[in-house]
């Protein structure tokens, strides 16, 4: 166990140094930093000192090697548009994004894995049929549309839901969270709804073909001959042997929500990262896209390293080796 | 020489009238059992025999409950200490299920959950079908357990199947079966999927629990000499069909029906080395599409074309025989 934490967390490294490598590269090979801190009028005298300042003037190897050491140190180096410290710029949002789609990865579980149960035991029933339809839509209605359609029919429409904002935050250990506020809750309903449509579908199906699968096997007929009821055979006995793909979907689906939601959080003006991100991108705020691509790898990485656990947890017959 | 004279109880623990289970396919009507009857008393074991695709498994299912669709119970009883089955609410089948009738299947690889652990299979039967504290029921796992054959049960219960051998797994399916004292077992093929060496293991250990308990076993099988040296009764199933029952010793030393005949020359004789092995020529046929008169008429070396018009009905034949064949074979008849 102890040994296999170890070369995990090694491997672990090992991924974000080469995130790193990349990123660095993109960076370097991507426009000239130097552009954005001075002044539109600056001589040629005061852009050289800008790039030395920055250090663009060194040789690559060199370049990199500054770059990884302050990436260690995690000194991501100031917003060259906000003034202010990378690191803080997101930290500021990512507490917003974070919450946004741990509620939408409730409601797609909440909904998908019970339906999904239903339709893979009864495969042949009218209702089977309606959510598999549905599940389908899910997959193919594109989330900005669906994000529009529920705002005018519950935001402007029928008044329940708040069309954009997070409303009301509270303080946690220094973190601004909405989830601790009525009023949060009331807001994040549709911009979680949204963010959740595809991957429900997507957790809805695979469910179902585990379920499917799993139905034919023996030990769910044992299970029924020793008297289980329905509910504990699909359940107990079933789900608990299809849910293994699931695991893995919904680890990934976790990562690229946090990373990429930035559709739905411009659609409800959510102050998330994805918006601070796509500014970012237009004005070539370096540091910024550093720290977001860097912590989404890292984001990435350790949710991996989490799904592997749970797998551990779930079947007896995977080891950590 | 003693003669043991049958003694047949009034009501029989359980009784098969007439069954009759369908499955209905794109492909037509699939009638997988249609129109058995047998009766098994308290303490007795009995054979159900036949080829695959012959309708023995899904007898066993029926009894359970456990026909899904597409097939369905279409006719006839199953009498169960007076209570007929087949008309049994699905909470009634539940209660019965693990507690008055229990399951050992064929592949014991299979047919335990991977992902529990044995203890926690085995705890399952008794939390549904005992009022007994965890402790009890742990304490009445491990009895069990060891009954079966597996030493260190309490260690044992805490491991999963896929550290147990095939035999050993279906010991484990065995303590299972036997944990809540059921009345009756069905035994589907349960040494089809083991070892020759353990297959005669395996036997006699679900004959010594049977005895154990006073249970009655419905023992299904391809095997006629599983049968020959575990049953009280055969009962010989043909596309469906019984075709013929009796006493085992009676129907192993000189059946009536050809059907039977070809199975018991199918086992190899051990002390004849020369012999060709011997085989039933042809197929079952098409279940969906059955031919006019006797099912068996196509492969039978004793047809005549009374058998391509009429079908044959049960009739008593020699000994304690019943038989659905217009020539039966006689007393020492090959």
């Amino acid at each position: 166990m102890f040994g296999y934490l170890v070369k995990r967390l090694l491997q672990m490294t090992l991924v974000l140094w080469i995130v790193s490598v990349i990123v660095f590269l993109m960076m370097s090979f991507t426009g000239d930093p130097v552009f954005m801190v001075v002044p539109v009028d600056a001589t040629d005298a005061e852009i050289a000192q800008a790039r030395r300042l920055l250090g663009l003037d060194q040789p690559m190897p060199v370049q990199y090697w500054r770059f990884l050491v302050s990436l260690v140190q995690g000194d991501f180096g100031y917003s060259y548009v906000f003034r202010q410290p990378a690191m803080t710029l997101i930290m500021e949002r990512l507490p917003a994004t974070v919450e946004m789609v741990l509620v939408a990865m409730v409601f797609a579980l909440v909904i998908s894995i019970p339906l999904g149960v239903y339709a893979g035991a009864n495969p042949e029933s009218k209702i089977s049929r309606f959510i598999m339809a549905g599940s389908l839509l899910g997959i193919s209605l594109p989330g900005f549309w669906v994000g529009m359609v529920l705002i005018y029919l519950f935001a402007v429409q029928w008044g329940i839901f708040p069309s954009s904002g997070r409303g009301d935050t509270a303080e946690f250990f220094g973190l601004r969270i909405s989830l601790l506020t009525g009023d949060g809750w009331h807001h994040i309903v549709l911009p979680a709804i949204t963010l959740s449509l595809a991957t429900t579908a997507i957790l809805l199906r695979m469910t179902r073909a585990g379920m499917m699968e799993v139905g034919r096997q023996d030990f769910m007929k044992f299970a029924k001959a020793k008297g289980v009821s329905r509910r504990d055979v699909l359940y107990r006995h079933g789900l608990k042997n299809a849910i293994i793909p699931v695991v893995t979907i919904f680890g990934l689906q976790l990562g690229d929500l946090i990373a990429f939601a930035t559709i739905t959080e411009t659609i409800f003006s959510w102050p998330g990262m994805g918006k601070l991100l796509i500014d970012s991108i237009y004005r070539a705020d370096r540091p910024v896209i550093v720290v977001y691509l860097m912590l989404v790898a890292l984001i990435f990485v350790v949710i991996n390293f989490i799904v592997d656990l749970v797998y551990t947890l779930i079947d007896p017959r995977i080891s950590l080796k | 020489m003693t003669i043991t004279i049958e003694t047949q109880t009034d009501q029989p623990l359980l009784e098969l009238k007439d069954l009759r289970t369908h499955f209905h396919t794109f492909a037509g009507v699939v009638k997988a059992v249609n129109g058995v009857s047998f009766k098994i008393g308290a303490g007795e074991i009995m054979g159900l025999v036949g080829e695959s695709g012959g309708g023995k498994s899904v007898v066993g299912f029926s009894i359970l409950g456990l026909i899904e669709s597409p097939g369905k119970i279409e006719g006839g009883e199953i009498l169960f200490d007076g209570e007929d089955l087949a008309k049994a609410s699905d909470e009634r089948l539940r209660e019965i299920r693990g507690r008055d009738i229990s399951m050992v299947f064929q592949d014991p690889m299979t047919s335990l959950n991977p992902l529990h652990t044995v203890g926690d299979q085995m705890d399952e039967v008794l939390r549904l079908h005992s009022n007994l504290d965890a402790d009890a029921r742990k304490q009445a796992c491990i009895k069990m357990l060891e009954s079966v054959g597996i030493s260190q049960a309490e260690e044992r219960l805490k491991a999963y199947p896929h550290q147990f051998s095939g035999g050993m797994r279906q010991r484990v399916v065995i303590a299972i079966a036997m944990l809540a004292q059921p009345r009756l077992i069905i035994a589907d093929e349960p040494t089809t999927a083991l070892d020759v060496t353990i297959q005669s293991q395996i036997l006699k250990l679900m004959r010594q629990q049977i005895a154990d308990n006073g249970a009655s076993m419905i023992l299904v099988t391809h095997d006629l000499a599983v049968v020959s040296e575990m049953a009280d009764h055969i009962t010989v199933l043909y596309c469906g069909q019984v075709v013929e029952q009796g006493k085992t010793r009676d129907i192993i030393e000189s059946p009536s029906h050809p059907y039977t005949r070809g199975l018991i020359d199918s086992i190899p004789d051990p002390t004849d080395r020369m012999a060709r092995l011997n085989q039933i020529p042809g197929n079952v046929p098409d279940i969906r599409n059955l031919p006019k008169g006797c099912n068996f008429r196509a492969r039978c070396p004793r047809a005549q074309d009374l058998c391509a018009e009429q079908e044959p009905t049960l009739k008593p034949q020699h000994n304690s025989l019943v038989s659905a064949c217009h020539f039966p074979l006689q007393p020492g008849e090959k």
